[in-house]
């Protein structure tokens, strides 16, 4: 791959001075591929992560202890009010100073390292905006539909899994969508911790080879790449799930 | 009913803030060995107001950036719904580039590619400060949406109110100005605050470009104070629990206008 597009870029660095680095420096080709794929990888796992909490969260709203319906509420609150890198850094300096060492066969590693932590505080991050999102999706389930599944003999988790969450799920997708592409965004911010992710390693390959806006052209085509395909496939899902007597 | 709910989600979560923040200082107190001189919670209050000062900057910043970003995004919206394609194109592209790009590229964008000073025409140099660039930075993404937000409520206006307005002889830019702004305006009020809360949680970004605002100048603090790993759980969280005093009851605001403008529609 590399070997066909080099000469091109290495000709366009010769006659214009643009210098598009990673595509013809086999060096930056690895950390560019390299940044993409962490960055790929980070969004799967803060996605992954905030939908779980999301479901459970919106589990936990309905539940008929006041103490752990406080505490969603107040988990909610306190995530979506305060500033996203901030609760990154209290995660990864705050809580990563305290969290136990692994004994690594003579050296000591933290038990989490920065993908990690940057996967736990922006999924948390991001899972707080997803209780909403499934609650209103529950909340959006007629109970007429309910009721009937009681009529038919189903049990109250029965219920749960075979017709509240299918039916939420279909009714909170665009929301959802919406919060999906906000987080892949806000992975940028695991730069903070320097996890080697698409915006880390092209910051490495401009302090290199001084090339700040040839690589700031790659960054915003990449996200923007990026968000088009998630926009695509969860367009694609929801016309795959769409039922017929809901929306157009 | 809504009322009481509201209010209970008023007071709890501060409270629950509150609670978290005294056991986190309580675990910072004994993880503290005798001998150090000062303790961890000591050192927060004598740099509180340092910490304050850069928040000062943070609301500043927020405040100019959304002012910014309204006037702009207005226009760029009106671009949007323009009937002219030339118009109409350039603003659709603007609008989805920075809708769709992190904030943190944004910023960085902004904060490199702009240059540090400028030469006036008549040969005077003025030196740009980082954190007017910063709140450049800030503006753009929020411009872009508020464009969006724009567009949004245009659309959103039943189009027998074009109509009508068209049978009473009203010219476009009359009846988008009469008829349809005044309408939108009150659809875009409650996102466009949840959006001035976004921004101003974005803000400790410029901490990262050097800008002394709250999060740089509480680094700041705790490297001058010794930089002792038991700084950092109260430092983080008191820098938490600043942002939320400011931006909770802007929320809480926010959501009691879209109950009370959705009940109204």
């Amino acid at each position: 791959m590399l070997d066909i597009i080099a000469p091109f870029f290495e000709r366009l660095y010769e006659t214009t001075g643009l210098n598009f680095s990673p595509f013809y420096d086999p060096y930056d080709w690895n950390r560019l591929l390299r940044g993409m794929w962490v960055s790929v990888e980070l969004i799967i796992a803060i996605i992954a992560l905030s939908l779980v909490i999301g479901v459970i969260g919106a589990g936990a709203q309905t539940s008929r202890i006041r103490a752990v319906r406080w505490l969603v509420a107040a988990y909610i609150e306190i995530f979506r009010n305060t500033p996203p890198i901030v609760q990154l850094l209290f995660f990864y300096f705050g809580l990563g100073a305290i969290t136990p060492q692994v004994d690594m066969g003579g050296w000591y590693e933290p038990m989490i390292g920065s993908f990690g932590w940057a996967v736990i505080a922006i999924g948390i991050f991001g899972g707080s905006y997803n209780v909403e999102i499934f609650r209103s999706g529950v909340e959006a389930v007629p109970g007429t539909t309910v009721e009937a599944a009681e009529a038919l003999g189903f049990t109250n988790f029965q219920i749960f899994v075979y017709v509240t969450l299918p039916l939420a799920f279909r009714f909170c997708l665009p929301a959802l969508t919406n919060n999906i592409i906000s987080l892949a965004k806000t992975s940028s911010l695991a730069y903070v911790i320097a996890v080697p992710e698409i915006t880390y390693s092209l910051s490495g390959i401009w302090s290199d080879s001084v090339n700040v806006p040839e690589m700031m052209v790659l960054l915003f085509v990449y996200y923007i790449v990026l968000v088009a395909i998630i926009a695509r496939l969860m367009s694609s899902l929801e016309r795959r799930l769409a039922l017929p007597g809901y929306g157009q | 009913m809504t009322d009481f709910t509201l209010n209970r989600l008023t007071w709890r979560a501060p409270l629950l803030t509150a609670a978290i923040c005294v056991a986190s200082t309580v675990a910072a107190l004994a993880q503290q060995t005798t001998e150090d001189p000062v303790s961890a919670l000591g050192t927060l209050v004598i740099w509180i107001p340092f910490i304050l000062k850069g928040f000062w900057l943070n609301f500043v910043m927020s405040v100019l950036a959304m002012a910014f970003a309204t006037v702009t995004g207005v226009l760029l919206g009106f671009m949007q719904i323009s009937p002219n394609a030339v118009i109409r194109m350039p603003a659709k592209l603007v609008t989805h580039l920075f809708r769709n790009s992190p904030w943190l590229v944004i910023l960085f964008a902004i904060m490199f590619l702009v240059p540090f000073q400028i030469t006036l025409p008549g040969g005077d140099k003025i030196l740009i400060p980082d954190w007017v660039k910063a709140t450049v930075g800030f503006a753009l993404p929020v411009m872009a949406n508020i464009s969006e937000i724009l567009r949004g409520a245009v659309m959103s206006i039943p189009s027998g109110q074009w109509e009508s307005a068209e049978s009473l002889a009203f010219s476009r830019r009359q009846t988008l100005i009469y008829i349809i702004l005044p309408q939108c305006v009150r659809r875009m009020i409650p996102p466009w605050m949840n959006w001035y809360a976004l921004l101003t949680l974005m803000t400790p970004m410029a901490a990262i470009l050097g800008v002394n605002e709250a999060l740089g100048n509480t680094q700041a603090a705790m490297e001058a104070a010794g930089a002792r790993p038991e700084f950092l759980i109260p430092f983080y969280l008191f820098l938490m629990t600043l942002f939320f005093i400011f931006i909770y009851p802007l929320s809480i605001y926010t959501r009691r206008l879209e109950r009370r403008f959705a009940a109204g529609s």
